[in-house]
């Protein structure tokens, strides 16, 4: 298994290792409830450095990107990231990811962790004649730092005016520096404010050497505002309260993103892009045809979670996708791959019209607009994500 | 790690409090441990005739659900319906919060189970 550069931190603090796409990574220190609440309501902090970074660059990278992802990069300003599904010809996801515009013609694209080696295949069979694809990931290590105290807790660290970086931007080179355990230290990093909690918050990127001590000084300087080192177990439980997809569940090679309900990144009228006639004739299709992903919240006790059959008037529809507890809803919820004629998208029902078969029993539950949650909006940050 | 002298163990971290033709039984220290915080218990069916290695109910964590399997072989007579309510008090009381009450059909299983001492002797060497 390959280690993060925070690895014997992860040991050290108590974490349980487990297995993650090849990668030895901690699913909690503590509990996982405890971890997820301080997000919610202070902060915590991730290693994340797992992830994927390929450098795409080059005259006619734009162009090239352009034809390998459903959205639209060419609004994309030099410091803003875009979030974007990448189909195959058959309008299946190949991976969803983030890409930085770090120049004119000059993009770091950011992967998920289990995908990066088939990103970078694909990628060059797609572009590689005409651009640079570059793997950085072993030079590249990343914290995100999220929740409502994130920008006071990281602030102290640097001279550059967090406040200033808005939703899904990012500043290249932000020189962080402070005190850690082996004395001071300093790094240039990317940060950007992004991040898969839906809290507001920061991912950092920088140089594997300088993780530790970034790490460390962050939970030092964090003690006091409530950071929490967290794990993968609350990553993902708050992803899923706020309805972000996890590759492999709400989006696969099976799963388009039009199914996954995200459709406002997938810009059909944009010109050719790999997918996009399967994805124009999948919008063709009746709605007994398609399929949409929707909200449960469960009614009878239980917890449904991924794999789990659905039905809706008695009828098998779907299955769910990912499901578990939600500790800040105090409900069981899930979210669930249905046919589209059942899925009643922006018309929540008061009552159950959805079952989910656990362990042969079924449970009531109830369709629920999505997100679960969405965080209260202060006027400090705002702005929609960048599309 | 603890464990309580008068119980009988098993290899599936299940403890058993027997008396007379009946069995107690709920799931140990070290299984509690390992589950982390439990948030959903299904209990049996107070009637379910069980034989050994059958589920007897599911401790469920945040990321997981869990098989508990009896150990023996009878009636479920009693469950305990405050893990409906509170399943975290395994976590709290591993050994107080018991999860289901057996009628035995063959109490001669319970030779094969381990003592205290048995028990505390497996777990070091599956930690090894």
């Amino acid at each position: 298994m390959r280690q993060t550069p925070i690895h014997d931190r992860h040991k050290a603090l108590g974490g349980r290792m487990i297995e993650f796409g090849g990668w030895s990574m901690p699913v909690q220190y503590t509990d996982i409830v405890r971890e997820h609440q301080a997000v919610r309501t202070a902060a915590g902090l991730f290693d994340v450095s797992h992830m994927g970074e390929l450098r795409v660059s080059g005259t006619g990278t734009l162009e090239a990107l352009q034809r390998v992802v459903s959205n639209d990069l060419s609004k994309a300003r030099i410091g803003q990231a875009v979030y974007s599904p990448m189909c195959a010809e058959d309008g299946g996801t190949v991976d969803d990811l983030l890409l930085y515009r770090l120049g004119e013609d000059d993009w770091l694209l950011v992967v998920n962790a289990s995908n990066t080696e088939a990103d970078l295949a694909w990628l060059r069979s797609c572009v590689g004649d005409r651009v640079a694809v570059v793997d950085r990931s072993a030079e590249t290590a990343l914290l995100a730092i999220q929740g409502p105290a994130a920008e006071k807790i990281l602030q102290p660290f640097t001279e550059t005016d967090l406040s200033k970086i808005r939703p899904f931007r990012f500043v290249s080179h932000v020189l962080l520096h402070g005190i850690c355990p082996s004395g001071h230290f300093q790094c240039a990093a990317l940060v950007s404010r992004t991040g898969y909690t839906g809290e507001d918050g920061f991912e950092i990127y920088l140089d594997p050497e300088r993780a530790v001590n970034l790490w460390d000084a962050l939970l030092a300087a964090g003690q006091a505002h409530g950071l929490l080192p967290c794990g993968l177990g609350a990553r993902d439980t708050l992803r899923l309260e706020a309805a972000l997809p996890l590759y492999g569940h709400e989006l696969s090679r099976q799963i388009n993103p039009l199914e996954a309900g995200l459709d406002r990144f997938v810009k059909l009228e944009k010109s050719a892009f790999i997918g996009r006639q399967a994805l124009l004739d999948y919008q063709a299709l009746p709605a007994s045809r398609q399929r949409r992903l929707i909200g449960l919240e469960l009614i009878d006790r239980g917890i449904a979670r991924s794999g789990c059959p659905v039905q809706f008037g008695g009828q098998p529809v779907g299955h769910v996708t990912s499901g578990g507890p939600s500790p800040t809803l105090q409900k069981n919820i899930a979210l669930a791959l249905v046919s589209a004629d059942a899925a009643t998208p922006g018309t929540p029902s008061e009552k159950p019209e959805f079952i989910a078969v656990v362990r042969d029993r079924p449970l009531q539950a109830r369709a629920v607009p999505l997100p679960f949650y969405q965080r209260p909006r202060n006027t400090a940050v705002t702005g929609q994500p960048a599309t | 790690m603890e464990t309580r002298p008068n119980l009988l163990y098993t290899k599936d971290h299940e403890w058993l409090l027997v008396e007379s033709d009946q069995a107690t039984i709920g799931i140990t220290d070290h299984a509690q441990n390992a589950l982390g915080a439990i948030v959903f218990v299904e209990l049996p069916r107070v009637g379910a005739v069980l034989k050994t290695g059958d589920t007897l109910g599911v401790a469920e964590s945040v990321k997981a659900a869990s098989d508990i399997y009896t150990p023996v072989s009878g009636t479920v007579i009693a469950v305990n319906e405050a893990l409906n309510d509170t399943p975290e008090a395994i976590n709290d009381s591993p050994y107080e919060n018991w999860i289901a009450r057996m009628e035995l059909s063959a109490p001669d299983q319970l030779n094969d189970l381990m003592d205290e001492d048995a028990y505390r002797n497996f777990c070091e060497s599956e930690a090894i």
